[in-house]
């Protein structure tokens, strides 16, 4: 069998994922329509009423049948979950009741009118999210929708009907939900409603003639037929993607669409997601910040398009700047987009008309390879919203009193200076002057500087002097150009001001993430992780935080917190937690929350919440989003802490499994040679009775050495074992260095026979601090280690020194030295060097780094100039030695 | 038990130790040597034979299963002034001088050669003997009179200090068995220089640089590492 014929492990794999998630996660059916009073809930209702024989357990969160007997009829018999009541206003709303639903748990829900938005106080402001909670709770919902109420539909609904779609719900929503059309050709639905067999609220009955018109209902239903049908098609897609194994896109596309301030954007993110949903591909929605500063209503309409971005599936991006055109590229170029969506240029007055075409002609020329869209954007509902380009800086009582002052100051100035100069310089004075209260104070105190130091120069200085009148054309001129470049110069240092502002704004972010993620960076455990968190909001939103954490799937929140969680509190982050979205305050989810809850998440996992009590009125766009930052990366270095602890112990078993692999090879060998020696000598000792006393001697001296060698095998495992297992903790003393290694030379006499050795010993006792037998174990494995590796009757010198408050133990030989490549690796356990010797387990050096570093202490190797090893033990000798007096 | 009185006439030995090959290896070693042997195969047992069999010389063997060897060694104590040679492993360095300071005589470390064993045990029932030691001490090339305290090296008189002279004495009177770091600065200096370990290192040094043949690898003086000193003892 060849391997190409195998599936991809990891792609089945992943599969197998993908599907176990999906059968987890429960499934939304929709029963879907063109418009009311086709009979989706009736439909719904016979569905549920077949699940029911079929054994299913399922149970009717909210159903309604608007009094209608036949559908009363139907509902009658299922299982109910009573509904939850609200009050609000005086009114006694009831909802579906989320939590109660949630406890029993049935296989099926049936919750009618997923577009219904939600008495206030309820968990979620619609019921789409109620639903899409009880499907990540793994129930199936039955639900019933409008073709209208699907967010990328709406606005061509209202083009076609003219009436107005308020509750919609998010496309997302039904990605992987299965659609029943419920249809009614449109004669028939008209005549249904003449019958009075359609419901409809009161208040819509007037609309109701206008909406229901047959061309209306007509254009409604290929509307949703198209819908369908389309959806249908993403599902076989996916199917056969699954089988076939092939990418989620059929095709490479990926669109890009600008989001703006403009009310234009919202039609313009329709647009391209009912394209992308054509294309079967991604698309992203990329807001370019720049410095010009917003009204509030402008900020509140971009916040509002990212947000429908968002719903309806869009990849978000938020990029800083000033120039347009280069930022749209940057992403697009980034995520390698293949379309950019523009809106045509529709704007009313000549100078928006000229930058919109001006940024088009921009995007054709700088775009590349990126094909580029004009489509024509419908104004939508939300109405014009002016731009500021002049910042709206609260001025104060004192700034006006101050530009007054400086008016009147300059004006008493000039009363001096007129006597020598004429009536004309104190204009340029007053000009100076208004220019200086601008870089102070904001706009409206430089209008009014400049308004004030106008009439007063033509009041007290022009001829006629104390009169408003002008006489002189050329004064007049002077006059009204002063007017204009005295609030020219006013705006255009006002409004760099603005600028200076926005830059110090965007700097002070910049520069709080990038310290964040630089403190992150060195962070190596999930307590510096949050302390850093948590110091961070701290510093840039005066904001105190608190951070939970999951271990074991179980949420505790962390000591470093600056906020204490109440338990309605940590139910909101437990929330956010387990659906992996932000919760709490400014958000849809428990809104009634005291804090903003953000999910610490990463593609793998979700890591804990982030709990920020936020004390201003509103979060804007670009704290959230520096926030959101914060937490991603938090999250970011979460995940690596763990895998890098995950890695580490992985590491270690595998080291720790190599190591016994090693060990049981070298055991097999290191053990079993001289024991085969010893038995084999043994045993011809005993059989043989014709051996010569000679023999008889070589053969005990066989035996003897073998189990010297198995003594000092077993000993170097035993050593190496303490070693692993941390128990080797040298007993200090003072010793005289000379004695260590003149016993070590005593006790190896038989091992070093063969080579003559030379100690240089200083002529004194050398006192010094250390573990007798534990150097004197180092010190004869590196004497051990140079007889085994050099040739018979090579010189070997021992060397025994103080100096620098160290001692240094030498060993040299004069063998074949250390190949260079051997030279870093000679310390480790089981390095044998190739032209080793047979025997040697390949620890002893490791006992001797052991041993010498449990002693604070270095070992090294290097070639001798003039051919050999050398290998110096260096043991530190902080403490003096104390000087015995002679008698 | 296994008790099996060799007949010979000889020191009789009690070996106490759980490994039965080690048992009868000495059993075969010891009677080869002239020795009779009695051995126990527990530390309660040995603590039994010894004061029924009123054995010359006792190898107790450190790691038994049920008392521990100190025990053992503490409890025959009480009572006996027997020679008790320790049969130790590598790595038991605390266990051996903790016997050793509460008056065991020597120690092996296992494997030892017989050659080794024979010589400890003759040198610890030389001491066990009623009678002392010789006036007249002679190793090697030295001879140290005890009584006249003159230290003659090939026949040639060699001063000594008072310290050095005091450390060789008990040296000589143990002479062949080890003698404990404690022991020796007791001993010499009093009892609180116990720790004072680095007088020992210095006037040890001196010793063997008046006493050896060659001070570069001395043979007479011997180091016992963590243990103490030992003199070599050659008739």
């Amino acid at each position: 069998m060849s391997d190409g014929d195998r599936p991809n492990p990891d792609a089945l794999l992943s599969s197998i994922q993908r599907e176990e998630a999906a059968k987890k996660r429960g499934r939304l059916k929709v029963f879907f329509g063109m418009c009311p009073g086709v009979g989706k809930t009736y439909a719904m209702l016979e569905a549920a009423r077949r699940e029911l024989k079929a054994g299913r357990d399922l149970v009717v969160g909210y159903i309604e049948t608007h009094g209608r007997q036949e559908t009363n009829a139907l509902a009658a018999g299922l299982p109910q979950v009573p509904r939850k009541q609200f009050e609000h206003r005086g009114m006694t709303l009831s909802e579906l009741d989320l939590d109660a639903v949630l406890a029993r748990r049935p296989q099926l829900a049936l919750v009618d009118e997923l577009a219904h938005t939600n008495a206030p106080g309820a968990r979620h402001p619609k019921r789409w999210q109620d639903v899409t909670e009880l499907l990540d709770a793994g129930i199936d919902v039955f639900t019933t929708l409008n073709v209208q109420h699907v967010e990328s539909r709406a606005d061509t609904v209202r083009q076609v009907t003219g009436a107005e779609v308020r509750e919609t719900v998010p496309d997302g929503v039904l990605d992987g939900a299965v659609l029943e059309l419920v249809d009614l050709p449109p004669a028939e639905l008209v005549q249904r409603l003449q019958e009075g067999k359609v419901y409809l609220p009161d208040r819509a009955a007037v609309a109701a003639t206008h909406f229901f018109r047959e061309s209306n209902l007509t254009a409604l239903r290929e509307l949703s037929l198209r819908l369908v049908a389309d959806h249908v098609g993403v599902d076989t897609r996916e199917f056969r993607g699954n089988q076939a194994e092939t990418s989620p896109w059929k095709t490479a596309h990926c669109l890009l669409v600008g989001v703006g301030p403009s009310p234009l954007s919202e039609a313009l993110l329709r647009w391209t997601r009912r394209m992308a949903d054509g294309l079967h591909c991604r698309w992203l929605a990329v807001h370019v910040e720049s410095s010009r500063v917003l009204t509030a209503s402008a900020q509140a309409q971009l916040e509002r398009n990212l947000a429908t971005a968002r719903e309806l599936g869009a990849e978000v991006f938020t990029t800083t700047d000033d120039d347009l055109v280069g930022g749209l590229l940057r992403i697009g170029r980034q995520q390698n987009a293949t379309q950019i969506i523009v809106g045509k240029p529709v704007g009313t007055g000549w100078l928006e008309w000229l930058r919109g075409d001006r940024l088009l002609k921009r995007l054709a020329r700088e775009s590349g390879d990126i094909d580029l869209q004009v489509v024509r954007a419908e104004k939508g509902t939300g109405g014009a919203a002016a731009r500021v380009w002049l910042p709206g800086l609260a001025s104060s009582f004192q700034q006006y009193a101050f530009a007054v002052g400086v008016v009147l100051g300059t004006g008493l100035l000039n009363l001096g200076l007129m006597a020598v100069s004429g009536p004309r310089v104190p204009g340029l004075v007053f000009l100076l002057a208004v220019v200086l209260v601008a870089l102070k104070v904001g706009r409206g105190p430089v209008l009014l500087a400049g308004a004030l130091s106008a009439l007063a120069w033509d009041f007290f200085f022009l001829p006629p002097q104390f009169a408003l009148t002008i006489q002189r054309l050329e004064d007049a001129i002077l006059f009204a150009l002063y007017f204009v470049v005295a609030i020219v110069l006013g705006q255009l240092v006002a409004r760099i001001r603005a600028q200076e502002q926005a830059e110090r704004r965007r700097e002070e972010r910049a520069v709080a993430l990038y310290e964040f993620t630089r403190d992150l960076a060195e962070a190596a455990s999930r307590d510096e992780v949050v302390w850093h968190l948590v110091t961070q909001v701290n510093r840039v939103f005066q904001a105190p935080s608190a951070v939970v954490l999951a271990v074991n799937d179980q949420l505790a929140a962390h000591p470093d917190g600056s906020l204490t969680l109440s338990e309605k509190e940590f139910g909101v982050a437990d929330w956010a937690f387990r659906q992996r979205k932000a919760a709490g305050r400014f958000t849809d989810n428990l809104p009634g929350a005291g804090a903003f809850h953000l999910p610490l998440l990463t593609e793998r996992k979700s890591f804990g919440v982030l709990a920020v009590q936020w004390a201003d009125q509103d979060l804007t766009l670009a704290q959230r989003d520096l926030l959101e930052t914060f937490a991603r990366q938090a999250a970011l270095i979460l995940d690596r802490v763990e895998l890098r602890t995950a890695a580490e112990q992985a590491r270690l078993l595998a080291e720790s499994e190599k190591f016994s692999r090693t060990l049981l090879n070298s055991i097999s060998h290191e053990l079993r040679t001289p024991l085969a020696a010893s038995t084999s000598a043994a045993s011809a000792l005993a059989a043989a009775e014709s051996l010569t006393p000679e023999q008889r001697a070589a053969l005990m001296n066989e035996i003897l050495e073998a189990n010297t060698r198995l003594n000092r095998v077993v000993g170097n495992l035993l050593d190496v074992a303490r070693l692993e297992s941390g128990q080797v903790r040298p007993r200090l003393d003072w010793h005289d260095a000379r004695d260590l290694v003149q016993t070590t030379l005593r006790e190896l006499k038989r091992e070093l026979a063969s080579h003559p050795v030379t100690s240089e010993l200083p002529v004194e006792p050398l006192l010094v601090r250390l573990d007798f037998s534990l150097m004197q174990h180092a010190l004869g494995n590196l004497l051990l280690n140079a007889a085994a590796h050099t040739p018979a009757g090579t010189p070997i010198d021992v060397q025994a020194a103080l100096s620098d408050g160290r001692l240094r133990l030498s060993v040299a030989d004069r063998g074949p030295g250390i190949p260079a490549e051997a030279l870093p690796r000679i310390f480790d356990k089981f390095f044998r060097g190739s032209k080793a010797p047979t025997g040697g387990s390949g620890l002893g050096l490791t006992i001797v780094k052991g041993f010498v570093e449990a002693h604070g202490g270095t070992v090294s190797a290097e070639n001798r100039p003039g051919g050999g090893a050398l290998f110096s033990i260096l043991l530190p000798q902080p403490d003096k030695p104390p000087i015995v007096a002679p008698e | 038990m296994t008790e099996q009185e060799t007949t010979k006439p000889g020191p009789m030995a009690l070996v106490i130790d759980d490994e039965p090959q080690i048992r009868r290896l000495l059993r075969v070693t010891l009677a080869a040597n002239g020795y009779r042997v009695a051995d126990a195969s527990s530390g309660q047992d040995g603590v039994v034979q010894a004061a029924q069999r009123k054995p010359d010389v006792i190898l107790l063997d450190l790691g038994l299963p049920d008392l521990d060897g100190l025990q053992v060694l503490k409890r025959i104590r009480e009572w006996s002034r027997t020679p008790i040679i320790i049969l130790s492993v590598r790595d038991q360095e605390e266990e051996k001088v903790a016997a050793l300071d509460s008056g065991a005589d020597d120690y092996v470390t296992k494997p030892f050669n017989s050659a080794e064993l024979l010589a400890r045990l003759r040198a610890a029932l030389r001491h066990g003997q009623p009678q002392g030691a010789e006036a007249i001490f002679r190793t090697g090339n030295l001879e140290v009179d005890l009584s006249k305290r003159v230290v003659l090296k090939s026949g040639v008189e060699v001063k000594l200090t008072p310290i050095e002279y005091g450390l060789l004495r008990l040296l000589v009177t143990h002479a062949g068995k080890v003698v404990t770091h404690r022991q020796l600065l007791q001993e010499v200096w009093g009892a609180k220089a116990i720790d004072q370990t680095h007088y020992l290192r210095v006037h040890i040094a001196h010793l063997r640089e008046k006493l050896e043949a060659n001070p570069s690898a001395p043979e007479l003086i011997l180091t016992e590492p963590a243990v103490g000193y030992r003199l070599l003892c050659q008739r």
